[in-house]
């Protein structure tokens, strides 16, 4: 991890969240995005032909990067012990595949999850404070978040209040995503839950948006920003996660501070992941290609990385008769 | 004096899940006539074509089983109908591929049309031949019924190349599979017109997918592939070797195969039901009696 800049630079920083007015003049004075060049350098990037032993170790990569995701209103504990299973051992024929990074669940059932999974070394993340709506009291949304962190979570996904956010009360935000982080500590002690952050890009608007809000979840402590919950379209789309990608790389430079991206929604397909990869090296470099820091919320994503998977090692197609359906 | 008007020298498509796009692999060739002249350019179809068209098969499969027999048959008479609209496109198309004479080939088109309406009566009516209610020694209904096999992949014969085509295909889909159809390599264009009466005739996209281009290359990834449940080797025919490795490939995951004959049958022939049943499972269901 490069030294942190100069302690000016630092210095400036936190004086930005002293005021909501000293907030909004720093969150305006981030430079505009460019949609049509941000738009075409992601569909460029997206053009990269990743083959053969590259493939294969993109794949494994992506595999490792899943965070495994159920949120229905019909879950039920049979279904997420079903895919915490699958989080761990996803092809049961094949002992070389890798396990996911985590799995993702609604905070009621991450004791399941929890004893499914055991020390497999698969987190489990669990959606708090009001996902997806994010609209609650902001006691509710603690009491949420405390509660999913006693049954064990090791990671929290909270969703910013966009109305807040969209109405300029930006410090509100701020300081909501302060508590939450609060919240994530564990009361004996130990290591804290980690905390990402779901902007739901796709009811944000303009990609100024989007950097505005990465620097301010950063600023207020996010160990991740992540793009959508799933449940609004368009989720989570390559311009959207590189102007969050800059955002976290500007954010290493001015503090030395390294920040996790997770794009989630709307990714299904092996292809997809990895142009998604292929930006993640481009944008900000080999560090970030790693499950400590860049994830896929994604369903049914593994299915397919498992389909491609198998073909490469056998050299025939799979179908969807050899993966389970989730 | 007006100036010579120049030709539309047409490169044709592949028709894959309704839409016509062209090969992933940027290649076409050169259709030529019987007697060696240039034709059209037709797509030339990769095996990531085939793994397309493949997705597509088993995406429209749930539905196209899903219809009603009656509204198969609807469908396919419809095929009938608009094929019958198009003749001289189709008496010029296997004119020029085949070599015949322009009576020739309107014989052959009329064939395929009523073969065609031949299949779609039989749409509803298959289950009442090969389907049965079986006496058993207890009180159960015991019924058997035949049920689509799946994604069934086509090699459409090589010389035949439209009554042939349509032999072929139309029994596999009148009891509710989907195709992938690889047509013949030097006479492509009857199964692109084909695709374009298949487009505008109520079938659904994905229920029949055609790849122009060599079986050669594409077959081996069609036989291979685990979700492709059945194939036909009638392309093949005479091949030996490609036949057997083919048929090894389908082994894998036990795919139905119909195999390669000898040589090119005679598709003016009356076609047997075997067409059908070659490409149905039977289903048998135990109900118990007075619930």
């Amino acid at each position: 991890m490069p030294a942190l800049t100069s302690p000016g630079a630092t210095g400036d920083l936190s004086d930005v969240t002293a005021s909501d007015a000293t907030l909004r003049r720093f969150l305006h004075g981030l430079p505009g995005v460019d949609q049509v060049g941000a738009e075409a350098r992601a569909a460029s990037l997206g053009t990269r032909s990743i083959k053969t032993t590259a493939k294969a170790q993109a794949i494994d990569l992506a595999i490792r990067m899943v965070d495994l995701t159920t949120l229905e209103g019909q879950d039920t504990p049979g279904k997420v012990r079903a895919l915490a299973s699958k989080a761990m051992r996803p092809d049961p024929t094949d002992a070389t595949c890798p396990a996911t990074a985590a799995v993702c669940v609604y905070p009621d059932l991450v004791g399941v999850a929890k004893q499914q999974l055991g020390d497999s070394g698969v987190n489990v993340a669990a959606v708090a404070a009001a996902v997806p709506r994010g609209r609650a009291p902001l006691d509710i949304k603690l009491a949420d978040t405390r509660d999913a962190v006693a049954a064990g979570a090791d990671e929290i996904d909270m969703v910013i209040d966009r109305g807040a956010f969209l109405t300029g009360r930006y410090l509100q935000v701020f300081e909501e995503i302060v508590a939450v982080r609060g919240a994530c500590e564990r009361p004996g002690g130990g290591e804290p839950a980690h905390l990402k952050v779901i902007f739901e890009t796709g009811e944000l608007q303009t990609y100024d948006n989007v950097r505005r809000a990465s620097w301010l979840a950063m600023l207020a402590g996010a160990h991740f920003i992540k793009t959508s919950t799933g449940k609004v379209q368009p989720a989570a789309t390559l311009p959207v996660t590189l102007v969050m990608l800059e955002a976290v790389r500007d954010y290493r430079e001015a503090t030395g501070q390294m920040v996790g991206v997770k794009p989630a929604g709307g990714i299904r397909t092996t292809k997809d992941a990895v142009k998604y990869l292929v930006m993640v090296n481009e944008v900000v470099g080999a560090d970030w290609l790693d499950p400590d820091w860049f994830r896929f919320g994604a369903s049914t994503l593994l299915n397919d990385l498992l389909m491609q998977r198998s073909k490469l090692a056998t050299g025939r197609y799979s179908g969807p008769d050899y993966v389970t359906i989730d | 004096m007006a100036a010579p008007r120049i030709d539309v020298r047409k490169t044709y498509k592949l028709y894959i899940g309704g839409a016509f796009p062209r090969s992933e692999s940027g290649y076409s060739y050169t259709a030529l006539d019987a007697k060696g002249r240039f034709v059209a350019n037709a797509a030339l179809a990769s095996r990531k074509d085939a793994r397309d068209a493949v997705v597509a098969a088993r995406k429209a499969f749930g539905g196209w089983s899903g219809r009603t027999a009656y509204n198969r048959a609807q469908i396919l008479y419809r095929v009938a109908e608009v094929l019958e609209d198009r003749r001289p496109q189709f008496a010029l198309a296997v004119q020029q591929s085949e070599g015949l004479t322009p009576a020739r080939a309107n014989a052959v088109v009329d064939a395929a049309v009523d073969r065609l309406v031949w299949y779609a009566g039989w749409a509803d009516k298959l289950t009442q031949v090969v389907g049965n209610a079986n006496p058993v020694a207890g009180p159960f209904f015991n019924l058997s019924t035949p049920e689509p096999t799946g994604v069934v992949a086509v090699l459409a014969p090589q010389g035949s190349s439209l009554l042939g085509l349509v032999s072929v295909l139309a029994p596999v889909i009148v009891t509710g599979n989907t195709v992938v159809l690889v047509s013949s390599y030097a006479r492509p264009l009857p199964a692109v017109n084909l695709a374009e009466v298949l487009a505008t005739s109520d079938v659904p996209g994905g229920v029949v997918n055609i790849l122009t281009g060599d079986a050669a290359t594409v077959a081996p990834w069609l036989a291979a592939h685990l979700d492709v449940n059945a194939i036909d080797l009638a392309g093949v025919a005479g091949d030996t070797e490609l036949a057997t490795s083919l048929e090894v490939a389908a082994a894998d995951n036990l795919k139905r195969v119909r195999r390669a004959p000898a040589t090119e049958p005679d598709w003016a022939a009356a076609p047997d039901l075997t067409a059908m049943t070659d490409f149905v499972e039977i289903k048998t269901v135990w109900h118990p009696m007075g619930v």
